[in-house]
């Protein structure tokens, strides 16, 4: 067992290794600027804009999309996933074209989303439900199937039918998986939002970083991936702090994961 | 008019049962008859179809041949009179101890705060008062038999099923259970139909063993009844002449049976 303490110390200290070589390539010349940036500049132009107040409106918009994405998503593979896990035959037909569709590319979307929602908020949300609705369903479709069997016959046999068997069996059971899915799912939720902001928008984490782009800020672009990044780690926080309230009937597995 | 009188008196009737699994016969031709508030306790050696028996009788399996009766009524899909204790861990796992219970209730329409205040004295009455709010994780698995035995006998079936439920447990705990099911068993004395391999703990519980032939296409091949008197202690019964003596004519016929299902395995 790792002393708690001492891993802390050692991920702090390679934290700051690396940004403190990052620094010092930058300051002597051994990293390019122009392509590298710099670490001590990243952070003053995070300070900046959030001392300018405008990455706010920006911020904004991406969780609202992000959001949006996410719980539209999630509500219509955990649907759906229940649906086809509970009707064999549906889930028969339908497998081909669930697989055609997931193959797809999101990226490759974005046109085509561009073209039947323009450049507002509903692209991104499109896009993003596109990547976060396939984890939910898959997660929730095998999270049913694998409902321990002699559970199920016992509950059976005490006579629940129907919602009762859905309530009280199939959506417990499917729940770890369910929530393990939603952590990716945060995660793509977002690359929907930025990915769509980025080829194409007016406003948003993944326009900044484009606009940054379009003149060859680097640092720009790094601040950007910064604000994401501890916003995406945020979140995942959040849904790590609900899963372990709402499955605290498991062994105590989860907390050696986290 | 006789035959439905006997009908009205038998609890379960099996007549000329078969049930078959691809081109694997597990049991064929099988007669079984069990009395309203009889106890009784069906052996044979492993893999003898004692299960399939059983889950034809609850419903979850359909048979390929036969009829099967349940208190009165032709069975076919899961059978809500009839309670089902099985072998194998059945508790939700996400349930407490109490809300396990109240399940029994709940899955039937009995609103949740009903069914909790139904379910705290079976709590009691199967000595886990202390534990309604542990999750089965939480519990050992004696004390998990008991909510899963409080959980059954709490919807009051009046058939009641049990697949070898104490086989996974270590031998005291076992005698605690067997004592307890008899004791709650002797209140209102609903049918009962216990599968198990070990002949001692059928002759201990029983009125009446059914001994049943090596698979496959096994069938009953021995009905004994089993006198001792109640209430029973199966630690103390086990130590009787008459319990010998009961032990040792059904094992004779078990014997062979056991020998024939060995050889069938090796």
């Amino acid at each position: 067992m790792p002393n708690k303490a001492k891993v802390r110390l050692w991920q702090v200290g390679i934290l700051l290794v690396f940004l403190g070589l990052w620094e010092w390539g930058a300051r002597t010349g051994r990293l390019d600027k122009l392509y590298f940036a710099q670490p001590s500049e990243i952070a003053a132009r995070i300070v900046k804009w959030f001392s300018e107040g405008d990455i706010y409106r920006h911020l904004w918009v991406t969780s609202v999309e992000m959001l949006l994405a996410f719980v539209i998503g999630t509500l219509l593979g955990v649907a759906m996933g229940l649906w086809l896990a509970l009707s064999p035959p549906v889930a028969a037909v339908l497998d081909p074209y669930i697989k055609a569709l997931n193959s797809i590319p999101r990226v490759l979307l974005a046109p085509i989303f561009t073209i039947w929602f323009g450049l507002g908020m509903l692209k991104m949300i499109a896009l993003g439900i596109t990547l976060v609705f396939f984890v939910a369903f898959f997660n929730t479709y095998q999270g049913v199937r694998e409902v321990n069997p002699v559970v199920l016959a016992n509950a059976r046999m005490l006579g629940a039918d129907g919602g009762r068997l859905l309530r009280h069996v199939y959506l417990p059971s499917a729940a770890s998986w369910i929530f393990s899915s939603l952590r990716t799912s945060i995660g793509f939720a977002v690359i929907g939002a930025v990915i769509g902001e980025y080829l194409g928008s007016a406003a948003g984490l993944g326009y900044i970083i484009q606009q940054a782009e379009g003149v060859f800020d680097t640092t720009g672009v790094f601040a950007g991936i910064v604000v994401l990044m501890v916003f995406v780690l945020a979140l995942d926080y959040l849904v790590s702090r609900v899963e372990a309230q709402l499955l605290r009937w498991r062994p105590q597995e989860a907390e050696a994961r986290s | 008019m006789v035959e439905t009188s006997v009908r009205a008196k038998a609890a379960v009737e099996v007549r000329g049962l078969t049930v078959r699994f691809g081109s694997y016969t597990a049991v064929e031709g099988v007669d079984l008859e069990v009395g309203e508030g009889e106890f009784l306790a069906l052996v044979g050696p492993t893999g003898c179809g004692k299960s399939t028996l059983l889950n034809v009788v609850a419903g979850l399996l359909p048979p390929s041949a036969g009829e099967v009766y349940a208190l009165g009524e032709p069975v076919g899909g899961p059978n809500r009179k009839a309670g089902y204790l099985f072998q194998q861990d059945a508790l939700l796992p996400w349930k407490t101890a109490l809300d396990n219970i109240a399940m029994g209730l709940v899955f039937r329409g009995v609103p949740l705060r009903e069914a909790r205040n139904q379910a705290r004295p079976w709590l009691e009455r199967v000595g886990l008062a202390r534990f309604g709010d542990r999750y089965p994780h939480q519990l050992s698995g004696g004390m998990k038999k008991r909510v899963g035995l409080a959980q059954v006998l709490i919807t009051n079936p009046r058939l009641l099923l049990m697949d070898e439920p104490f086989s996974a447990l270590d031998v005291q705990t076992r005698h605690l259970m067997e004592n307890l099911l008899l004791e709650l068993w002797q209140e209102d004395r609903k049918s009962v139909i216990f599968i198990t391999h070990d002949l001692e703990e059928a002759i201990a519980l029983a009125d009446r063993v059914v001994v049943l032939s090596a698979g496959p296409a096994s069938r009953p091949i021995g009905s004994f009844a089993i006198p001792l008197r109640r209430p029973r202690d199966v630690a103390e019964v086990r130590l009787t002449e008459e319990f010998l003596g009961i032990h040792q004519e059904i094992w004779s016929l078990l014997r062979g049976e056991v020998q024939k299902s060995y050889a069938q395995q090796g």
